[in-house]
């Protein structure tokens, strides 16, 4: 196995991120606690809206003025959130790395990709000569696959396949050694196989260079090929988590469970898709209790009292009352 | 990995000849851009070296005044005898440089301001902005002729006047494309990479916002011409006896049956106006994929 000392690498206490409209507060992420070891893959799963990316956007103070963020986030041994702005530039790209859902507008158009790898090599370290920089930047893009860097070092963003740019764009989050990759649906913008080849290349590198990654996702597919663990947000809280398997396997949390069988199979008879009736409550105005009471068919009157906690049972961690009645049903 | 570079770089497409790949990016230029380039080529040309040219001295007596054109005068002579093809092409001379100091320093000032005001946004955003709004407020040639008449007649004068009435559009102009530009995820992921403020601003955000400015300002050359022409007109711009186009025609106003006085001049303004709508209409197809 990898080293794996004490001190998680990334530990997230409580982080809780509001934004300001119009009448008061949108609370978006309401108490989410997070720990990634070195060479740990963390899944995030969630619908779109349940606070996945702004989560992450929150750790690296990425989000407008109008968010207030509190909590937490111990990286290394620095907090996170009240880093100077200079302290955290050094960290950002440098000790972080960020992959973007979409690699195409994730790449300035006007700069040659090898300029931009250049440009996120030299800004992490000054002594750099330029020379040494793009000999730099050729050796990441064939460290990711990419055939002929040589020459396409000197080619523009849209010059690149989806496949080869959402390399590209891995190869300029590695390029300063970071040891925590945040990876916001890495995957999403690309078609199925090319999918593949991006997880394998990123399962390689974690175990090459020993990353922890943060894995943003509503693929559960992607999580179970690559993560040690999983975390499943909903409504801006964590309702489940553990490990890949007990998620999968064992869930506990109806909207887990419902997660898993909205799934569509590829063997056995073909059947109407099982979807999760109802949508996402509002951020302002949330259900009183459990906030995915509205839409969970167990639903009880204890629902309606209180946020359930999230509480550890054998394996796994859910946030649900009526989870022990739950667990012994196939999901 | 380092030989990989250089044989890569070596074995890239060799270079063919300047002038061959001149030409083709001539060939695929639209034809408005060759026509309107052409024009503003010519009178850039005159503007340069007029002075060398075989003509009538454009400042002293060349025949007997008030003549038709003539094979000795081409486009004739004025009321004070001076030979008016001369004094138009000379008239370059002075409508190049000013068309050319306000466009650039409207378009310096306006998008430095600009892209201020649009990056940092807030109280300094509301304070250039709201600059902006005050002078584009006045009817521009009203408010340049406020400024001329106030600071004094004169050329210098009439420059200052211009820039101060150009500024604010070229203002507005960026800050909307850096408006846009900074929302993209390209600068988020500069941000996310460690860049700062000034690389964000210089790098990932001022190089996508040129084209529209290249346009707008290719196009407000030929209109600084009319302006520059009016002030003078008006009596505000150059002083007599410069071969200024703008006064060359308030010369041949009060003389309406000797046509050719500002007949040379006023077609001068005439086609170095079209010369650069052609131009700034061409760069904007040929920039905008839309069109293409």
């Amino acid at each position: 196995m990898m080293e794996q000392s004490k001190e998680p690498l990334l530990e997230v206490r409580d982080l809780r991120v509001d934004f300001r409209v119009p009448g008061g507060y949108a609370t978006a992420i309401r108490g989410v606690d997070l720990t990634v070891g070195r060479g740990e893959v963390v899944g995030l799963v969630g619908e779109s809206g349940s606070g996945k990316s702004i989560s992450m956007m929150a750790l690296l103070r990425l989000l407008p003025a109008a968010a207030r963020v509190s909590g937490i986030a111990r990286f290394d041994g620095v907090d996170l959130l009240s880093l100077s702005p200079r302290e955290l530039s050094h960290i950002r790209g440098g000790r972080i790395g960020m992959i973007f859902q979409d690699p195409l507008t994730a790449f300035n158009p006007v700069l040659t990709i090898g300029a931009q790898i250049v440009e996120a090599l030299q800004l992490h370290d000054r002594n750099l000569s330029g020379k040494a920089a793009w000999t730099r930047a050729v050796e990441l893009l064939a460290e990711v696959a990419i055939p002929e860097p040589g020459r396409r070092v000197h080619q523009y963003p849209h010059e690149f396949s989806g496949g080869m740019r959402q390399r590209a764009m891995i190869a300029m989050a590695i390029s300063n050694r970071p040891q925590l990759l945040i990876a916001d649906e890495p995957t999403t913008a690309l078609d199925v196989t090319v999918q593949a080849q991006i997880l394998e290349l990123l399962q390689r590198l974690r175990e090459e260079l020993n990353i922890g990654m943060i894995m943003i996702t509503h693929d559960l597919g992607v999580v179970a090929g690559i993560a040690d663990r999983v975390m499943v947000m909903y409504s801006g809280r964590v309702i489940e988590r553990g490990q890949v398997d007990d998620v999968f396997y064992a869930s506990r949390h109806p909207y887990t469970r419902g997660l898993l069988a909205a799934l569509p199979k590829l063997d056995g008879a073909r059947e109407a898709l099982v979807g999760i009736a109802g949508t996402p409550p509002s951020l302002i105005n949330r259900p009183a209790g459990c906030a995915f009471r509205p839409r969970c068919s167990h639903a009880e009157a204890v629902c309606a009292t209180a946020e359930p906690p999230l509480l550890r049972a054998g394996q796994l961690e859910s946030a649900c009352y009526v989870s022990d009645r739950l667990s012994g049903m196939t999901p | 990995m380092n030989t990989v570079t250089i044989e890569a770089r070596k074995d890239g497409r060799t270079k063919p000849g300047v002038i061959r790949r001149v030409l083709s990016l001539l060939a695929g230029l639209p034809p408005s851009v060759l026509f309107g380039g052409a024009i503003v080529l010519f009178w850039l040309v005159t503007a340069l070296t007029v002075q060398f040219w075989p003509l009538h001295d454009p400042l002293a007596l060349a025949g007997r005044r008030l003549q038709p054109p003539s094979a000795d005068h081409w486009l004739g002579t004025d009321a004070l005898g001076r030979d008016v093809l001369s004094r138009t092409l000379h008239g370059a001379i002075y409508s190049m440089p000013i068309a050319t100091i306000v466009v650039l320093a409207g378009v310096v000032i306006g998008a430095a301001l600009g892209a201020i005001a649009g990056y940092v946004g807030g109280k300094v955003d509301a304070a250039i902005m709201r600059l902006v709004d005050i002078t584009v407020a006045f009817p521009p040639i009203l408010l340049a002729m406020t400024i001329t008449a106030t600071l004094g007649p004169g050329i210098v004068n009439a420059a200052i006047a211009m820039i101060i009435v150009w500024w604010p559009i070229y203002a507005r102009l960026m800050r909307a494309q850096v408006l846009e530009v900074k929302e993209r995820e390209h600068v988020e992921a500069a941000i996310a990479g460690g860049a700062g403020h000034i690389r964000i601003l210089g790098i990932h955000i001022l190089p996508l916002c040129w084209a529209p400015i290249l346009i707008n300002a290719t196009m407000d050359f030929g209109q600084v011409v009319l302006l520059a022409a009016s002030l003078s007109f008006v009596g505000l711009g150059a002083t007599p006896p410069t071969p200024e186009w703008g006064s060359m025609i308030y010369d041949g106003a009060s003389r309406f049956y000797s046509w050719w006085i500002a007949f040379g001049p006023g077609m001068a303004i005439l086609t170095l106006v079209l010369g650069f709508s052609f131009l700034g209409d061409g760069l904007r197809d040929y920039f905008d994929p839309k069109s293409q």
